[in-house]
């Protein structure tokens, strides 16, 4: 048969509806009325990044404790009240900000709103849970502190960003977190919770005269900004070196990586391309997927994209494979990159790459709280309601011209930073 | 599980079951197809022959070589992947909904197309130990996990894991895949599932032009599948391994299936489960992390989809020099006093608010509801059974929640797992 044309595909949450409350919080909302429940998704700029000097693990601590009591509520009589409407917040944080979610049926929309306003305004960080949540994160550390891959990906980033905050590890270390007291996150807290660094998205069944109460009901009061280590940009180390960490694990698991172009930069979505073609998508049909997995058997996953923070941009990428091929899989990688770098993309390539970006951007807005988050995500990356167009257009109008001189920049000497975990044989 | 009534099932003339979940908020559609066998139906002595057939599935078929199917998904902007469990073995497309029918073509061509060469085969074999070398040869607690299966399982399949034995994956060939494949990959023994921005007659007209092709052979495959004697000895399994530097407890108990269960047995343990240790409000998450302050994480659960005996699990995670045994005795002791106190009713209701909660949740997601659908019916439940499950959950009462942990709770069906790091050298 012959293969089907792919249509670009509406999506839902191109119907966004930018609103500013009474009090002037901004947000944007899809309405949807076909489950009656509502998933609001939220960040304030400013994460791990901001973790004070010494202390690293204080924004991920002081994340994990918002939903750990508030207002009148100790951490049991939240998290219960949380519980008899199946209402869900919890918080995270990343190295560029802190985020949190909420996830409610709508008819249970003003408790929910009224326990996440005390959550975001009022968390007591009461002494019981700080030291319960610094003894869980610790566990953590402890149950990943030999895991070959939690273990690469700690060495690769410790050894790309060199003495730069994206470096250090955001859950911490077993050295960190007893330094962080409450006088800490309370501090941090007051600097990273603020209505300036808050980015909304919202959707359900709710229209936005509600939304927009709900909104200034939770978010209205908090201060409007807070102070903000500055960040350097962050430099890029380790490039043409390896780092092994001995384990006694039949498997080299390996990361690498080198410097990318940054989110703003007008060949961007040049590079998502190219380091889709090398080794994206859903992993199938990639260059690495065929040479690595599909001809020699070397790995079962190979992978590689590009990543940008507010102060750094890179390509990664990482496999594993047995101890005694760990030599060939990197030569096959390097040598795929080199290729790239020097001969660009087959026509083909190209072609199929666009297709399958632009036409798998709708599976990212097929849930509520998807949708949400990628509302968020668009306005912390600093764009627009029209992204949401614009980014496929940006794609389809890619040049071979384009995708060959970029390739030459992503790609360069195809030198790149690498960390392995085990025991790689030949190098 | 959701009820929505605008789910749809039928069945085609060859025997294919077909279910449609119509979604129409995004032009998209879940497209799967869900085999009923899984690792527990490997032959003896071929582990992990469910897994790597499904491995080989993407190799191509006489109509399409090798990458056509993967190639024209990728192009389309879909994704797709495959798993395998226990009970079932499934594939799936997400694209935009006007790409459904070539889906369908591409999926019935390879559920009798298939074709497999020796020089495919052995590649594929050396990705699938790179996949066991990855998520078990490294992973000191993934080993102990299937040891633990190991040891509850003592004569039923469930005990095997779902990507085989290492000695016994090396082994593996063309002929074994092949003879697998012929005697499970028919239409008798499919199901369709379809959710998306579709309705239910053009679903069933894509299907008959596509899987409706395909010949019937008469009947399914039937699953023989040797039964687990009962238990009767408690069992300890530890695992200590340099690697491990925060120890964990688990402990795995033999427990009837939503389908081997007597009547509201199955939610019975769900709602259980979720008492003892859904989350920080539960029993042992209370005693242990915030009490007594000797885990930082306990929790309980039920893995009620399964087509035999299944499994209740216990966990936790010690706080630094807590030993494995006052964890043992710990959790012992918070099941006696819950079968001693009874059911708080408060904490009864939350249970089912959560559970029925969860249904409404899932209908946020097209791609959760067919896998909801899909693993309930490839492990012996009907479409009503699945509908009736919010008000079976409603009508869980504390005495039917006693006695299930009464009879099942019961440390003679179960197996304890501690994982530890080295153990010190004990002078002679």
């Amino acid at each position: 048969m012959n293969a089907p044309i792919a249509k670009p595909t509406a999506t839902r949450a191109v119907n966004v509806q930018q609103i500013e409350t009474p009090r002037g919080v901004k947000a944007w909302l899809v309405e949807d009325y076909a489950v009656p429940l509502l998933s609001l998704e939220f960040a304030f700029k400013g994460g791990s990044a901001q973790d004070p000097p010494g202390k690293p693990g204080a924004a991920t601590m002081l994340a994990a404790l918002l939903d750990e009591g508030a207002g009148p509520l100790d951490s049991q009589a939240f998290q219960q009240a949380l519980d008899e409407k199946a209402i869900e917040i919890s918080f995270n944080c990343d190295r560029d900000y802190v985020g949190g979610r909420m996830r409610t049926l709508i008819r249970n929309v003003e408790r929910a709103s009224e326990l996440l306003r005390l959550a975001v305004n009022e968390p007591r960080f009461d002494e019981a849970p700080i030291t319960r949540v610094r003894e869980q994160l610790s566990a953590g550390l402890r149950n990943e502190a030999n895991d070959p891959g939690s273990l690469a990906g700690r060495t690769w980033r410790a050894r790309s960003f060199p003495g730069h905050p994206y470096g250090a590890p955001p859950n911490g270390t077993l050295e960190s977190l007893p330094k962080i007291e409450r006088a800490d996150l309370v501090a941090l807290g007051r600097n990273l919770i603020t209505r300036g660094a808050l980015h909304i998205g919202i959707v359900g069944a709710i229209d936005a005269a509600r939304a927009a109460k709900l909104i200034d009901a939770v978010f209205a009061d908090l201060p409007a900004s807070g102070v903000l280590a500055d960040v350097a940009e962050a430099p890029f180390g380790g490039i043409g070196t390896i780092e092994t960490i001995d384990l006694d694990v039949p498997q080299s698991t390996i990361r690498f990586g080198r410097p990318s172009l940054a989110r703003h930069d007008p060949d961007y979505m040049a590079s998502v391309l190219l380091a889709h073609i090398l080794g994206g998508g859903t992993g199938l049909s990639s260059r690495l997927f065929r040479e690595v997995r599909e001809k020699r058997g070397l790995a079962y996953s190979v992978s590689t994209s590009v990543s940008t923070l507010d102060h750094a941009s890179f390509l990664h990428g990482g496999t594993s494979t047995k101890n005694e091929r760990a030599k060939e899989s990197l030569d096959v990688i390097a040598a795929e990159i080199l290729d790239l770098s020097r001969n660009g993309p087959t026509e083909e390539e190209l072609d199929k790459g666009k297709k399958y970006l632009i036409g798998s951007y709708p599976l990212r807005f097929d849930t509520s709280a998807k949708i949400a988050g990628q509302l968020v995500h668009i306005q912390m990356d600093g764009f627009g309601p029209e992204w949401l167009v614009e980014r496929n257009r940006l794609i389809e109008a890619v040049t071979m011209a384009d995708a060959r001189r970029i390739a030459k920049v992503l790609f360069g000497d195809g030198a790149v930073s690498v960390a392995i975990v085990g025991r790689p044989v030949g190098l | 599980m959701a009820g929505s009534p605008a789910i749809v099932d039928f069945r085609l003339d060859n025997g294919l079951s077909v279910v449609v979940i119509p979604d129409h908020r995004a032009p998209v559609v879940t497209h799967m197809v869900w085999y009923r066998n899984g690792s527990a139906d490997d032959p003896p002595g071929k582990s992990g022959i469910a897994h790597f057939l499904e491995h080989l599935m993407f190799k191509g078929t006489q109509a399409h070589p090798q990458g056509q199917f993967s190639d024209v998904v990728a192009e389309l902007g879909g994704q797709e992947n495959a798993f395998t469990g226990n009970d079932y073995t499934a594939y799936f497309q997400r694209v935009a909904k006007e790409h459904l029918g070539v889906m369908m073509e591409f999926e019935a061509d390879r559920m009798t197309g298939l074709v497999l060469t020796d020089e495919i085969v052995a590649p594929e074999r050396d990705v699938v130990m790179e996949e066991r070398r990855m998520h078990c040869d490294a992973d000191p607690g993934a080993q102990l996990n299937e040891a633990v299966q190991a040891a509850l399982y003592t004569h039923h399949p469930y005990g095997v894991p779902i990507i085989g034995w290492s000695h016994e994956i090396e082994g593996l060939n063309r002929v074994d895949a092949l003879a697998y494949y012929h005697r499970f990959y028919t239409p008798e023994n499919a199901i369709l599932i379809v959710a998306g921005d579709v309705e239910a007659e053009e679903v069933r007209a894509l299907a008959e032009a596509s899987y409706g092709k395909i010949k019937p052979r008469g009947e399914p495959p039937q699953r023989n599948r040797p039964q687990e004697p009962a238990a009767v000895a408690r069992r300890l399994v530890t695992l200590n391994d340099e690697k491990v530097e925060q120890p964990s407890w688990q402990r795995c108990y033999i427990a009837p299936s939503s389908r081997t269960a007597e009547p509201g047995e199955a939610e019975a343990l769900e709602v259980l489960a979720h008492l003892l240790g859904g989350g920080q409000t539960s029993l042992l998450y209370r005693s242990l992390v915030l009490d007594q302050k000797i885990a930082v994480v306990a929790g309980a659960h039920y893995m009620g989809t399964a087509l035999d005996e299944t499994r209740f699990f216990l966990y936790a995670m010690p706080n630094p020099g807590v030993t494995m045994e006052a964890l043992d005795t710990a959790i012992d002791r918070v099941i006696a006093k819950f079968i001693a106190d009874g059911v708080d009713a408060a904490a009864l209701e939350r249970a089912k608010t959560r559970l029925v909660a969860d249904a409404i949740y899932a209908q946020d997601s097209q791609a959760m509801l067919a896998r909801w659908y899909g693993s309930a019916l490839a492990t012996g439940l009907s479409m009503e059974d699945i509908r009736q499950w919010p008000a079976r959950i409603e009508a869980v009462d504390p005495t039917a929640i006693l006695a299930a942990a009464t009879q099942h709770l019961d440390r003679r069906k179960a197996v304890t797992g501690h994982l530890l790091p080295l153990e010190e050298p004990v002078a002679a």
